[in-house]
């Protein structure tokens, strides 16, 4: 996040899109609430009337897939009122011209046709967007799980530096990060293309500098694959092993079919994990870990907040720590590590990041610490941007509307999308292996509209099959209004209706994200058996 | 009898909630919101009311497996680690280092993301690490 969760109280505007909140980031939910009562107009976009909505000042229902031809409307009528910040504009970005020639091709009108939202609350939104003082955006995974999830992303940010706002109190946007770790496993270089704080490995000066520091000659300056790529690799035969830490994606990766097939034609499958998950079962060797209740360590929120992690209670079993196991591996395979804590990564690591130099164990007691951090005597950053965007100047990008992958059609005539259940979390591993939990919502379900449900004769907490051109499941139905006629939408942590068995797994060219927020379905009513 | 109750960071989403895991007599029995914490000033949601019900389930791993004749079973922490490494050893040799893959996990801790990505790039020598933030 650009901006801090606190700072969310103290907006003017905050513009909601492709985020269930108050279900996957209740906290964040609460500073929304707050904002509400402060006298912050609220804005929803979502396909679905998410629960939030519910203090919407303006709630709309964009069609699936189409968010960029409703973002450029809004832009359009916030560009002709003339309700841009020309001095943000001139000062800190780039590429305006081009830019503003997409968007004029947008006007509300024509936008409405695209994403199906009124042309009349186009404007609105314009209107409460483009002037309000202090504007936040807040987007999930229901911008990012698409084809053109690299433009939804431009798209925002494009609408935020329209405005100026960005690089202000209370002013960003604001990506919510899904998993409580993703924004460090980021920063620590879990990625095939960057190294620690997103230093490239292709640099020969990072390169270098980590080779170095490391003990080593030198590093593949190759850029990886990506987890779609691997699976690739693993079926044509270019990838023999793969090890997989805490991960399930035999869960959570669209085309589970797929998915399966390819890790099935491993050499060596490793899963280092808590529980036996469905992706251990196919494993070579599975490796128990800690839980976060056994070890110590960081976690970095989705602000940018380092906290610690302290160890509560004792490994269960013979389990054991993590970094452990990985140590051990590595010198067996004969690369020597030989750290003695947590803590002594953590100082080694902060030696090669910038972002994360000034921050130590110590400095972590009390509040944490929000990155970039760079010396020792350096409080942390509240918000990104300021005085200056980081690369230099702001860039807007002309976006164009591109449609989804998968389109519906007669065979397959419903929009399909997935999501979190307030009780749950990712794959469920831990969730549905908690009681409580477990006995808030117990099984999966599919959100069927009334209207569509009367057509297809199916009453609520019916079976229903639905099914995609990847393979079809059985789920009970669960009728509401709060899915447009057309569409439906199932939770993906329940591998006994598991939701993406049915999923598409094309994805975005740049980032590589599946689109797993749309595909075409068939919903039927379950026939009985025979 | 030994209570004690131990500040920690939540370990589901990424607001990165700040609690205290209370523990009797080395088991996490129930979480209290930290009140002085700036992300949650002493809130919680319902997962992490009840984060610590899964730390003892009775389903936890508890010994590493290795498949033999097709089937995982039960061996010592020796074996299966010296057999994984043998066997990426063995198969980076014979393929190439770019023929192995890492999934590190936005469930796991920064120095365990920094030490996995440093296996890989420093010990293998690949940059085929990834993990499901895209998920
Ligand atoms: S308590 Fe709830 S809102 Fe806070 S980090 Fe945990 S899951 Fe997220």
């Amino acid at each position: 996040m650009t901006n801090s969760i606190e700072e969310f109280e103290q907006a003017d505007c905050i513009f909601i899109i492709g985020s269930n909140t108050s279900v996957a980031h209740p906290l964040i939910a609460t500073r929304i609430y707050r904002a509400k009562k402060n006298g912050a107009k609220i804005i929803v976009a979502d396909p679905r009337k998410v629960h939030i909505s519910e203090i919407a000042d303006i709630y709309v229902r964009q069609n699936m897939g189409t968010d960029v031809a409703l973002l450029n409307g809004i832009m359009n009528v916030i560009l002709s009122n003339g309700w841009h910040d020309q001095a943000f504009i001139d000062e800190r970005t780039e590429e305006f011209e081009q830019f503003k020639k997409v968007v004029e091709a947008y006007p509300p009108e024509k936008a409405a046709e695209v994403c199906g939202v009124s042309a009349e609350d186009i404007r609105l939104i314009a209107e409460c967007y483009g002037k309000a003082e202090k504007a936040s955006i807040v987007y999930c995974m229901g911008i990012t799980q698409h084809t053109t999830g690299v433009d939804n992303v431009k798209s925002l940010a494009n609408l935020a530096m329209l405005t100026g706002s960005l690089g202000k109190e209370s002013s960003g946007v604001n990506p919510l990060r899904g998993q409580n770790n993703v924004q460090g496993a980021c920063d620590m270089g879990g990625l095939p293309n960057v190294l620690t704080a997103y230093q490239p490995v292709t640099s020969p000066a990072a390169s270098e500098k980590f080779a170095k520091a490391w003990g080593v000659e030198k590093l593949s300056q190759k850029v990886g694959l990506t987890i779609p790529g691997m699976l690739e690799g693993l079926e044509n035969d270019t990838v023999k092993a793969l090890f997989v830490l805490g991960e399930n994606p035999v869960v959570s990766d669209p085309d589970v079919h797929h998915v399966k097939k390819a890790l099935e034609k491993a050499e060596l499958l490793v899963v280092q994990d808590i529980f036996f998950t469905a992706t251990a079962e196919l494993a070579d060797v599975v490796l128990p870990g800690v839980s976060f209740a056994e070890k110590d360590g960081t976690f970095s929120n989705t602000e940018r907040r380092v906290s610690r992690v302290r160890r509560a209670v004792e490994p269960i079993g013979e389990s054991r720590q993590d970094w452990q196991i990985i140590q051990d591996i590595s010198n067996r395979f004969g690369y020597p590590m030989n750290y003695a804590s947590p803590e002594d990564i953590f100082n080694e690591m902060t030696l090669l990041t910038p972002s994360y130099a000034g921050i130590n164990y110590p400095r972590l007691e009390g509040d944490g610490i929000q990155w970039p951090c760079p010396t020792a005597e350096h409080p942390g950053t509240r918000f990104l941007h300021k005085d200056k965007i980081a690369r230099g100047k702001g860039l807007f990008h002309a976006v164009g509307f591109l449609p989804p992958a998968e389109i519906i059609d007669q065979q397959y005539p419903f929009w399909l999308s997935t999501g979190r259940v307030f009780a749950h979390y990712h794959t469920g591993t831990m969730t549905r292996n908690s009681p409580t939990l477990d006995a808030e919502i117990a099984e999966g379900f599919l959100e069927l509209n009334v209207d569509d449900a009367e057509k297809i004769n199916v009453s609520n907490g019916e079976w229903v099959t639905i099914s995609s051109r990847r393979g079809s499941i059985d789920v009970k139905a669960m009728l509401t209004k709060r899915i447009a006629q057309g569409s439906v939408f199932m939770p993906f942590h329940f591998i006994e209706s598991c939701a993406n068995i049915l999923t598409n797994p094309a994805h975005d060219p740049i980032c590589k994200i599946p689109e797993l927020k749309v595909c075409a379905v068939n919903v039927v009513k379950r026939p009985l058996p025979a | 009898m030994d209570y004690r109750t131990v500040l920690t960071t939540c370990t589901y989403c990424g607001c990165g909630c700040n609690f205290f895991l209370e523990v009797l007599d080395g088991k996490a029995i129930g979480t209290i919101p930290c009140k002085t914490s700036p992300v949650n000033e002493g809130k919680l949601c319902i997962k992490g009311w009840n984060v610590h019900e899964f730390i003892h389930n009775e389903k936890r791993l508890k010994r590493p497996l290795l498949r033999k004749n097709g089937r995982l079973e039960e061996v010592s922490w020796d074996e299966a680690l010296d057999y994984t490494a043998a066997r990426l050893k063995e198969i980076k040799e014979k393929s190439g280092p770019d023929s192995i893959g890492f999934l590190t996990s936005a469930k796991v801790t920064n120095e365990e993301n920094y030490i996995l990505q440093k296996f890989a790039r420093a010990g293998v020598n690949t940059n085929n690490v990834d993990h499901c933030a895209r998920l």
